[in-house]
């Protein structure tokens, strides 16, 4: 099954199990979705449930924000996340001051999801990557899977949960294929990384397609004789702090590797928390991969010279040591 | 456009008690917010609701209390009043207790109260205007008949969230009122220096909304209008936009202390003239209702309310500082600080 259909899958299951999920979004019913994520789900569910909205993406982030204050469980697609940037003040301002400012009188659960990073040339204002945004607001909860099988789970757990959830999708990884358990109770808590290749020399971490280019670095590095560990960290916010100290306090070594703006992207959270609370377990100072700090250009040889690569993890890692 | 004053008499006596109570007692809790905030027991921004006490007044009585949602801005403290909030835990959140209504987290600009409908108390001009018509949609969804009263200033009628509401709350059939309450300033910024067109009624126009302007100041009068659209957005399942012509006695907020920067005194006084409270007690006495002698023991009742509610908001503690990360999310912490 693809990432896509993994998507599908996991929201069609929440909303046979729960009449108060519904989907709102820019071309997500007749049309099936720019990424055809949301294809079937309109003849399925009709427009109550499945609602094409205008292109006013404020608009309808701050309706379905008031819908989730009412009980309902909106699940709003954009159709990149670059566009989220039209509802900043909404999901900001609004979404994630909810419980709190009502002290918890009032919940708000919402799911904010859609792709986030460069696709494939779309150039300077459509491929940007929100999650370190997002992820740097208290109130919000921001996942980042990266295989069919922890989108299918982590999309459960996002519709489940009574907070609002950012989930980010990288387009990248709409195509790719995995296993996904035939089981609609499945879920993946949030807050918990995974490791996906075990190794004593050194920890790569990264999170959504980086993830990927981690495990692509780690077979080149074993064939020089190196043996990388690979921690998915799956979930910004909560983060699984435990899962990503062990990895370092095994290996004594990291490089954080991530997709959006190499200065102060989420990767650069993760490096320091690192050195602050590992600094006497480390052998050298935490390597980081991210992208070039650059508005992503339009020709494809520019944009993958910004975009990190398994070369650039390896670099990174060679400086290390 | 505009409606004429109906003359036939339709309150009982005992309304027309109720409604000056409850002005009342709105001018007299915001005259204290002024205090408290002078004597630095209410802190950061606060707005008071001095000269607009008939606009909320004929609102939240012609709506089914508890049932319908009502959603507004930072000028709030009357909404819950009169929806039903303690007035205690208003007065205590204003002075960010833990008593408050947000347990003193969000002060006079948020308050909260959903068991009574109230869903604030925003702080982002125009910014909640699409979480009322969310508010809206809900009740839509479930195929209830309730009604959500979206209260705005005229200056968040040129935010562009809220053209998209507008837009959205017509093509889905909301049923959710957008009330305009225009009290002629945006801040310090006059209607004709904010509005390109300043009948506000007309923003809902251009999507097909039943629109009009009507009276503020005449607290029956908005009562009358109010229940006749409240029952034709229940009864019809449909948004309608209302400019609420009203006029603000106060300063925009507690630390607007120089309002002839935008207005003049004569001006001020010229409106003082239209007071909503003593329009009524005039009615009230015209109608021989209430005798003078009456109307001044209530007022000294009144009075005396307010100071206790005062005197116990003040006497109830603060929130401990371990309560700072309560409620952020329903089943989790942030990473802790420091």
């Amino acid at each position: 099954m693809t990432f896509r259909e993994a998507l599908q899958k996991s929201m069609i299951e929440e909303m046979d199990k729960n009449a108060d999920v519904f989907l709102m979004g820019e071309d997500i019913g007749r049309y099936e979705g720019t990424f055809k994520v949301t294809k079937g789900l309109f003849p399925k569910y009709g427009h109550r449930r499945v609602i094409d909205t205008p292109i006013t993406e404020a608009g309808f982030t701050g309706i379905a924000t008031g819908a989730a204050m009412a009980g309902l469980r909106p699940i709003v697609e954009f159709m990149t996340m670059s566009f989220s940037i039209l509802a900043l003040d909404q999901i900001i301002n609004h979404t994630a001051k909810v419980h709190y400012m009502t002290n918890g009188e009032v919940k708000c659960p919402i799911v904010l999801r859609g792709p986030g990073g460069a696709a494939k040339q779309l150039s300077a204002q459509h491929s940007h990557s929100m999650e370190g945004w997002y992820a740097h607001v208290p109130g919000l909860k921001v996942v980042c899977p990266a295989t069919p099988n922890d989108v299918y789970g982590m999309l459960k757990t996002a519709i489940a949960d009574d907070n609002p959830v950012v989930f980010y999708e990288n387009p990248g990884l709409y195509g790719i294929k995995g296993t996904v358990p035939d089981d609609p109770n499945y879920s993946i808590p949030f807050g918990k990384a995974q490791i996906l290749k075990e190794g004593k020399d050194l920890s790569l971490i990264g999170y959504s397609r980086m993830t990927h280019v981690n495990l692509a670095a780690a077979e080149l590095l074993a064939k020089d004789g190196i043996d990388a560990e690979v921690v998915d960290v799956r979930s910004l916010l909560p983060l699984d702090t435990e899962t990503i100290y062990a990895s370092v306090r095994k290996t004594h070594r990291a490089v954080v590797v991530y997709e959006d703006w190499k200065s102060g992207g989420f990767g650069a959270e993760i490096a320091a928390r690192i050195g602050e609370d590992c600094f006497d377990d480390l052998d050298a100072p935490v390597g980081r991969v991210g992208g070039l700090n650059v508005p992503m250009p339009y020709a494809r040889v520019l944009e993958l010279e910004c975009i990190p690569d398994e070369n650039d993890v390896l670099q990174a890692v060679r400086k290390l040591r | 456009m505009a409606k004429q004053a109906e003359k036939k008499v339709t309150e009982s006596p005992a309304e027309l008690e109720q409604y000056y109570r409850e002005m009342l007692f709105i001018r007299h809790f915001e005259e204290k917010c002024n205090v408290a905030y002078r004597q630095g027991k209410a802190g950061g921004y606060m707005h008071v609701y001095i000269g607009m006490e008939a606009l909320a007044t004929g609102w939240l009585n012609s709506i089914r209390k508890g049932y319908d949602y009502v959603i507004t801005a930072y000028r709030d403290h009357a909404h819950a009043l009169l929806l039903g909030t303690d007035p205690v835990a208003v007065m205590a959140e204003i002075m960010g207790r833990k008593a408050g209504t947000a347990g003193g987290k969000g002060g006079s600009m948020h308050i909260y109260d959903p068991a009574n409908g109230f869903f604030g108390g925003w702080g982002i001009v125009g910014g909640h205007i699409p979480l009322g018509a969310g508010l809206a949609f809900a009740s839509k969804y479930r195929e209830e008949d309730r009604v959500t009263l979206n209260f705005l200033g005229d200056g968040a009628a040129n935010q562009g969230v809220v053209f998209e509401t507008l837009n959205m709350a017509a093509l889905y059939d909301l049923p959710c009122i957008f009330i305009i309450e225009n009290n002629e300033f945006a801040m310090g910024t006059r209607l004709e220096y904010h509005a390109a067109d300043p009948e506000l009624w007309k923003r809902g126009e251009p999507f097909g909304i039943k629109s009009e302007r009507v009276d503020g100041m005449d607290a029956l009068q908005m009562k009358k209008d109010a229940q006749r659209i409240v029952d034709w957005v229940r009864e019809n399942q449909k948004p309608y936009v209302v400019e609420v012509m009203s006029y603000r006695f106060a300063g925009h907020g507690a630390a607007d202390n120089d309002r002839q920067l935008y207005r003049t005194k004569e001006e001020e006084a010229e409106h003082l003239k239209r007071d909503p409270v003593d329009r009524l007690k005039k009615v009230i006495l015209q109608r021989n209702i209430l005798t003078e002698e009456v109307l001044e023991a209530i007022d000294a009742e009144i009075q005396e309310q307010v100071e206790e509610i005062y005197a116990k908001a003040d006497a109830s503690p603060f929130p401990e500082a371990s309560e700072v990360y309560d409620n952020i999310y329903t089943d989790m912490t942030p990473e802790k600080g420091h």
